[in-house]
């Protein structure tokens, strides 16, 4: 089936099979490899991406589904090369080892600081509660959250509020 | 994995999607549980007959004192509802349980319901409100209770050409005790058990193969320890 889909600000056009998944079109049809695939069954959210600015799992949709819509990618979170905050904060806080789970973590976590801004540590566990990280034991990605928070609303970086 | 092929229909209305589903198709809503099934094809139809373009089943509204939920209302949307948070408490404390924000933005309220997991938070709170599920199908329509909707573990008495539209749930009176608590064993998972209060109903969920609706914790005759400890200690948190 013919689809047209708007990958990260760029129309992506291609011809796929119904059953395959947005995740499998993402890496291989627009060779952006920034979205991993771990479970293939929505349990580790490894593969989150945005669809119209929700976080979904990309392994649990058909490209075919996307067809028409917009789709926001970990390559699409920097802007013109300059990281996107809460990347800056992944790196400084050491939120990240293997990296494999870090896309999904900042695909799932960036919409929740943008909407909610102030979270406290009960709120930033409960949000990236649908992704696993083997690596850190998430104290660093809960750091990372909050020092992207406190950038977010203009506050000095590396300074307690 | 990935999928074994099938053929994909997006219908625009509902009479489409109707007359297109049989023994062979299975309809696609949030695809929360379905896709998995054919990641790992352990379901393997030969149509897939995807909901999400049909108009009309999206939407939540109040019609005379009761609450009506489009099948295709997303689990997100239940919970960002006002007239839910307001007047179907339960409803709201349950389905912010279900999995993560992530599954809530896709999954929908009948995808739960029609799946009939029978840990799942959904129908357990929904039993506990005494909702009626009404059903379409080219023959015509029904409208089933828990009892006789949910059959078994991931059973319903759906037959294949039938499909879940919209689900009416009573008003409960003002000032009834309303509540939601369940036991996982890790955050979002499936329960161990939960329990939905609603009123004089209690609705049980993990316990049994479908739903259980009891008026009080002796009725349900929980034989095992732990599992009375257990459902007891919920009930308290729900009441």
């Amino acid at each position: 089936m013919k689809i047209a889909v708007d990958v990260n600000g760029t129309r992506r056009d291609a011809d796929v099979e119904p059953r395959t998944l947005l995740s499998d079109f993402i890496r291989h049809d627009c060779g952006l490899t920034g979205t991993h695939v771990g479970c293939e069954q929505g349990v580790c959210g490894a593969c989150t991406v945005q669809l119209d600015g929700e976080p979904v799992r990309s392994c649990l949709l058909f490209a075919v589904q996307a067809d028409g819509r917009s789709v926001r990618t970990v390559e699409g979170l920097a802007d013109h090369g300059e990281l996107h905050p809460l990347q800056r904060a992944f790196n400084e806080t050491h939120a990240l080892q293997c990296g494999f789970c870090t896309s999904g973590f900042l695909m799932t976590l960036e919409p929740a600081i943008r909407d909610a801004g102030d979270l406290d540590e009960d709120e930033i566990r409960a949000a990236l509660a649908g992704n696993l990280c083997r690596c850190t034991g998430y104290v660093g990605i809960v750091e990372a959250v909050k020092l992207a928070a406190r950038e977010l609303r203009g506050e000095a970086r590396g300074e307690e509020p | 994995m990935k999928p074994a092929p099938f053929d994909y229909v997006a219908p625009r209305t509902l009479d489409e999607a109707l007359a297109l589903l049989g023994e062979d198709a299975k309809p696609l809503a949030g695809g929360q549980s379905l896709v998995p099934l054919l990641n790992f094809r352990l379901a393997r139809p030969s149509l897939v007959v995807d909901l999400n373009g049909v108009t009309g089943l999206d939407r939540i509204r109040r019609e005379g004192g009761s609450l009506r939920i489009g099948a295709l209302v997303r689990q997100r949307a239940l919970e960002r509802s006002r007239l839910v948070a307001e007047h179907w408490r339960v409803l709201r404390a349950a389905v912010s349980h279900v999995a993560h924000p992530a599954i809530r933005n896709r999954g929908t309220v009948g995808g739960s319901v029609a799946h009939a997991d029978p840990a799942a938070e959904l129908p357990c709170a929904l039993a506990a409100l005494d909702a009626r599920f009404h059903v379409r199908s080219q023959r015509g329509s029904r409208v089933l209770s828990h009892g006789e909707l949910f059959v078994g573990p991931l059973q319903t008495a759906l037959e294949p050409d039938e499909l879940l539209v919209e689900i009416e749930v009573p008003a409960v009176p003002p000032g009834a005790r309303q509540g939601f608590a369940e036991h996982a064993r890790t955050h979002g998972d499936f329960a161990l058990a939960c329990v939905a209060v609603a009123g004089d109903r209690i609705a049980l969920g993990g316990v049994a193969p479908t739903p259980r609706v009891v008026s009080s914790l002796d009725e349900a005759h929980l034989d095992d320890p732990y599992r009375r400890a257990l459902v007891a200690e919920l009930l308290r948190r729900a009441a």
